[in-house]
Formats: C-alpha cells, structure tokens, sequence
C-alpha cells in the first residue's frame, strides 16, 4: 500500500467520521451559548459571560459539571431500558448527520474532497427515518423511569411526534416532485439548475415543514413533553449526570438537523444568494459551507426567538394543530404541486 | 382506550405550585378527576405566635404573611387595631398609606402577571414585569429600607414622611409603568397560544364564587364588582376617583384582564394621592406600647390577592389574646377543585396560577 492510498483511503475517512461525530458537538456548543446569551438579551438580562471571551466556554463548564455528577438509576427502573435510552436518542441523531451533506465536494489536486460521509441515493428517508428512531429512546425513557411526571412527559411525545411526523413527510414528497431525487445532494444541485430555491417555488410546504419540524425536536411552543411548569422535566425528570447530558446534547442535535434539512430542502443548501446578480459577484468566493453555516445560523436563531416569545401549547390544542390545519393543509399543498407539476 | 387512573403528587417541590403547596391530583391520561390541595408546608404558627407579642411586635411579623404584599399585611392589621383604639389617624398619614398600599398593589399585581405567563411557559414576561416591579421595590427601599418585607405602616400612621425625592421617584415610575405593562400586554393579550390556555378555562360562576367566598380578582372575573376600596372604605378611600374593573367570563384570561386593569386604577389613585397630599402630621400620638381596651374587632381591606382581615380579640393589656386571620389565598385556593375538575393537566398550573395564592398567607 502506498502512502497516497493510505491517506485517501484510510486516513481521510476516519478524519471525515471523526468530523461528523465533533460538528454536531460543536454546533450543539454555540446552539447553547447562543440560545442563553439571546433569550439573556431579549429578557434584559447579561447571561452568562464569565467563563471565557463572553462565556463561550460555559457549555463546556455545564458539560464538565454533568460529566462528574452522580449517576442515579433508582430502584425501580427497568435499568436496561432505562440505560439504553439516552445512547438511542444520541446514536440516532448522530447517525443521521453522516448523510446530510455540509458543501459543496473540492478538489484537492486530484483528490476530491466531499463534505458528506455517505452519498447515500435514500439520504432523506434514511436521515426522517433515523429522526423518528429517537422516539423510541424518548418512550423506553419514560417508560423505563417508573415514574409518573416521565410516562406523561413520553406519552405526550410519541402522540406529538407522530403527529408530526405525517405532515412532514407530506410536505418533504412535494419536494421531491420537482427535485425527481430523494437524495440530499442531488436535492440542492437541482435547486442550483432551477435557479430558484424550492422554499421560493413552495411556501407552503417550507412553513408546514418547518412548523412540524419545531414540533418534532419538542422545542417551544411546542416543548409540552417537557413543559417544566407542568411535568417538572418530562421523560428525562428521572435522569441525571451524562445520560441527562446525552439527552440534553441530542435535543441540540436534533435542532441543527432539523435546521439543516429546511436549509437543503428549501433553501438551497450550500448555495450561495443571488446567483445572476452581477454586482453580488463577490459572494462567490465565500465558501459553499460558510453559506450552509449561515443559513443554518438563522433557523437556529429563530427556535431561540421563539421560545422567548411564546407561551407554550396545551395538549389538546398542538393536537387539534396538526389533524386540524396542518395535515389537511400539506394534503391540500400536495395535491396542487402535483396538479401544477402535470400541467406544466 | 381505557387507560388507569393514576394519582399524581404536584409538590410540595414543583416548579410552579407558587412555593410549597402540594397537589393530591386524580388524572385519567391529561384529564384531571379530582385534585387535593394539601397544605401546611410552610405553617410558622403565626397566630398564637401573635398571642404572646405586643401590638407594635406584630406588625412587622405580618409582613411574612403575604411576602408579595408586605405593606397591605401591615395596613389591615394596623387598622383593625386601630378601630379597636378608636384612634384617628392624621389625614397625611391615611393618604401616605394609601400610596404605599397601592403601589404594593402595583407590584403584587406585576409579580403575578410575571409567574402567571411563566406557568403557561411565556417566560420573558416574568422578567419584563420584575424589571417594573424593580421600580416600585427601589421606591420603598428609600422609603423604609426594606425591599420585599417592608413594614411601611405603623401603628397610628406611617413611619416616615414622604419627602420630595421619594415622591420625584414615585411620579417617575408611574410615568414610566404604563408603557412597560403596554409591551406586556403586547405579547399576551392578542396571542393565540395565550388565548387557547387561558379563555374558557376554570371557570367559576358568579353563584359559586360567592358561595365559596371567593374576593379579589378572581371574583370580580366572575362579574362581581365587589371591592372593599369602594363599598366600605377606609383610609379615606372615598376622596380617590377610581374605576373597579369587572370581567364576566369568570375565567382565566379575564382574571389578567381585571388585573391589568387595576395596575391602571393603581396609578390613577396614587397620582391623585401625591396630587393632593395634605400638610400635617403622619402619626399619631401613641404611647410605644399601647394597650388596648378589651373587646373585639374584625377589619378587612382590599388586598392585592383579595379581602384580607383581622379579627384581634383584646383583654385590656398590650398583647392580643387571639388573633384570627382571614386570608384571601386560604378562600381562593378552595376553588381550586371546582375549576379545575374535567380540565386538562395542563390547565392546573395555569388555573392556580391565576389565583394568585401565596403560602406565606395560606398556611400562616
């Protein structure tokens, strides 16, 4: 074996897994700090700002703090179960950054350098499919706890998120009309031959989606499987040090997933804004992956905005939501996708 | 689907019980069967506390009654004493009094909207409100030097004066409130995720809510515009032009509507007061100890939470023999059951909330 192959074949991938293991790690950091300084601002308050340049290192600080806290399993818990869920919730929000793509592929003399790990036909699916695995830690958590505050905080979460799920997948297939792909990279590099991000062609089908996907990452004002007023902390009240940690982390996750399938599916991905836009010409030698990080930046920005905003929904209400008005809407929406996509 | 009834313990430690109130809740699923309030958590034994101090000791140890509303503790206790002395207090004294009891009126009324929005998870409001509250907080610290238990009221009037600098603070926090409570109602009033948790639930008729002897707030929601300010006042009350704000849907949203109205009848009183702040004393001349002469009196103001009273039993000597309380959380949180019966779980904490208890109050 010689050197060149061992670095493009061996080296590189484990580099890349490596990678997609610390950027949701690194992206849940900022998401953290962001989202206390923020709701700190809006609320007239500091935030914390001490530990570090304007406490960029208080995550870390929180991780640490968790990391040597006593590991409680009480008795009565089915210590299995009870053990597995947390690494569930993480294992399969992880797993399903190894599809999405971070940019566009370059070449490094005459080695091309993708940003994704798996370039998988199914991207979407899989990455909805793994999305809705986490459900399951979220249940066998609160099951397993044998404890009342966490079996209702998990069965408001499996009605919530599968709920959820339908208009989801109803509004992800009128992408797939126009994209005839379901994979993630093909997704945004027909975007880039139809000039036009789907969010612009789709409105609809953007708002329904992103609505949902607040609902199924349980943040406000959708965040009734943890609403701390009622249920103290829903289906992880029983869990404390790393497991809380883990479960804490893979909320974040799930946020910049969800935040990056509404930035691929819709809004063009790593594609830079205005294109054909002369005198923005300039914009093209920022780097596909900036524009990514940026556009995922906002959506992140907006699920803190929100939860400064709202109150949060009672149960009957975020039901009566998605039965009611999303699901026969994202119906309605595809249905007329449909009908225009023959018609023209 | 037949699923279990489950018996749910809400506190005594849980976020939004309002400190160490314990529910005994029956839920089938979300719906709520029946719900216990168990109290006694933070009991002190106030009232026989109160049977072996004199007069002028108690009055401070009201302030831990309701720890939202020092001052109006002081004031309905100081006047059911007073009514037995038959003492007359100077006209200064009586207006300085109803600036004080106002402006705690003010911030009790800020503190609820704050823990109110909080329980329904809207959890800027509670910092916006406090931001307000603040003000009013930094206004009886120069005033008494206390902040949360302030003791402003004393026996035979006020402590202080109310010098020029406390009253340039007062004009500048009430010019300042209306727009802060204006942003408030900006994020709540036409919100429909507010709307949804709040219109419509726990609702109690005006006919329950009398036979429960529900006061305050919560009773003038149900379309009762029962206010002891107006209907038998006290303290010269009756010199002030102010509106009793009255709400007929007897639910929780009116319940904030009435409140926030009277955040706005607050101000209008004690601009009138300070408008016309008479010259003259503010106490009135009393021996350090009094004793009081033998007999019996009950008295009950308008406080923030509802009708707060006193009955004081006295043998002739310095100390009462009895002291009885009447409380408006204690009345209030009866109806806790009856409004929340058939509600969802997430409703409770919305509906106690909108109560307005205090256990400071409750379990005395």
């Amino acid at each position: 074996m010689t050197g060149k192959t061992l670095i493009f074949e061996f080296l590189i991938p484990v580099l890349k897994i490596i990678a997609v293991i610390l950027y949701p790690m690194l992206m849940v950091i900022v998401m953290i700090w962001l989202e206390r300084r923020v709701v700190a601002w809006i609320q007239g308050r500091i935030g914390p700002n001490r530990v570090g340049f304007q406490g960029v290192l208080q995550p870390i600080a929180d991780a640490l703090k968790l990391f040597f806290k006593e590991d409680i399993i009480q008795k009565n818990a089915d210590k299995f179960l009870f053990n597995i869920a947390p690494v569930l919730v993480m294992f399969s929000t992880l797993l399903a950054f190894c599809f999405v793509p971070l940019g566009e592929s370059f070449k490094i003399g005459t080695y091309t350098l993708n940003l994704w790990i798996a370039d998988s036909p199914v991207g979407l699916l899989l990455v909805l499919g793994l999305s809705s695995i986490g459900v399951f830690g979220i249940i066998f958590g609160g099951w397993a706890s044998n404890s009342k505050y966490p079996l209702m905080g998990a069965l408001r979460s499996v009605v919530q998120i599968l709920s959820y799920e339908i208009p989801i997948g109803l509004t992800v297939l009128t992408v797939v009309f126009f994209s005839r792909s379901i994979d993630l990279i093909e997704i945004v590099n027909r975007q880039f031959q139809a000039k036009i991000w789907f969010g612009f062609m789709l409105p609809v089908s953007f708002l329904v989606f992103w609505i949902s996907g607040i609902a199924e990452t349980n943040r406000a004002p959708f965040d009734l499987p943890e609403a701390e007023s009622e249920l103290v902390a829903g289906y992880h009240t029983e869990y404390s040090g790393m497991k809380f940690a883990f479960f804490y982390i893979a909320e974040y996750a799930h946020m910049v997933l969800v935040s990056s399938l509404v930035v691929i599916l819709f809004f063009g991905g790593w594609l830079q804004p205005f294109p054909n836009v002369a005198f923005l010409s300039f914009l093209r030698w920022i780097p596909g992956f900036i524009w990514y990080l940026i556009k995922i930046m906002f959506f992140l920005y907006l699920y803190v905005w929100l939860r400064a905003t709202l109150p949060r929904y009672r149960f009957d209400v975020l039901i009566k939501l998605v039965w009611k008005w999303l699901i026969p809407l994202s119906l309605v929406n595809l249905l007329a996708v449909a009908f225009l996509q023959y018609i023209l | 689907m037949a699923f279990k009834e489950i018996e749910l313990n809400m506190g005594p430690q849980h976020p939004s019980t309002h400190g160490v109130l314990r529910l005994k809740l029956r839920v089938d699923n979300e719906v709520v069967l029946g719900i216990e309030p168990v109290i006694g958590y933070l009991h002190r034994g106030m009232e026989k506390l109160w049977e072996n101090l004199t007069y002028t000791q108690i009055v401070p140890l009201t302030d831990r009654l309701d720890y939202l509303a020092a001052v109006s503790n002081n004031f309905a206790f100081v006047l059911a004493v007073e009514k037995l002395m038959g003492l007359e207090i100077p006209q200064r004294g009586q207006y300085i009094r109803v600036i004080l009891a106002e402006l705690q009126r003010l911030a009790s009324h800020l503190a609820w909207v704050g823990f109110m929005a909080n329980d329904v998870g809207a959890m800027s409001v509670l910092l916006y409100s406090f931001e307000i509250r603040e003000d009013i907080l930094d206004i009886f610290e120069s005033y008494a030097g206390g902040r949360l238990t302030v003791h402003g009221i004393r026996l035979g009037g006020v402590p202080f004066d109310l010098d020029g600098e406390i009253i340039a603070m007062i004009r500048k926090a009430l010019a300042d409130i209306p727009r802060k409570v204006r942003d408030i109602e900006g994020l709540l009033n036409e919100n429909r995720i507010w709307k949804h948790r709040t219109e419509g639930v726990g609702i109690i008729s005006a006919e329950q809510a009398l036979e429960l002897g529900l006061t305050g707030p919560a009773l003038r929601a149900s379309g009762i515009p029962w206010d002891m300010r107006k209907d038998v006042p006290y303290s010269s009350y009756q010199d002030f032009v102010f509106d009793v704000p009255v709400q007929s849907g007897s639910d929780v949203d009116d319940r904030y509507l009435v409140r926030m109205e009277e955040i706005r009848q607050s101000i209008r009183i004690v601009t009138q007061a300070l408008d016309r702040l008479p010259p003259g004393e503010f106490l009135a001349k009393i021996p350090r100890s009094p004793k009081i002469p033998p007999g019996e009196v009950f008295h009950s103001i308008e406080a923030p939470k509802g009708e707060l009273g006193f009955y004081i039993k006295s043998n002739g000597t310095d100390k009462p023999e009895r002291v009885k309380m009447k409380s408006p959380s204690f009345i209030n949180l009866q109806s806790l059951e009856l409004m929340c019966k058939g509600n969802l779980f997430s409703d409770v904490v919305g509906i106690l909330g909108s109560l307005d208890i205090v256990l400071g109050e409750i379990d005395k």
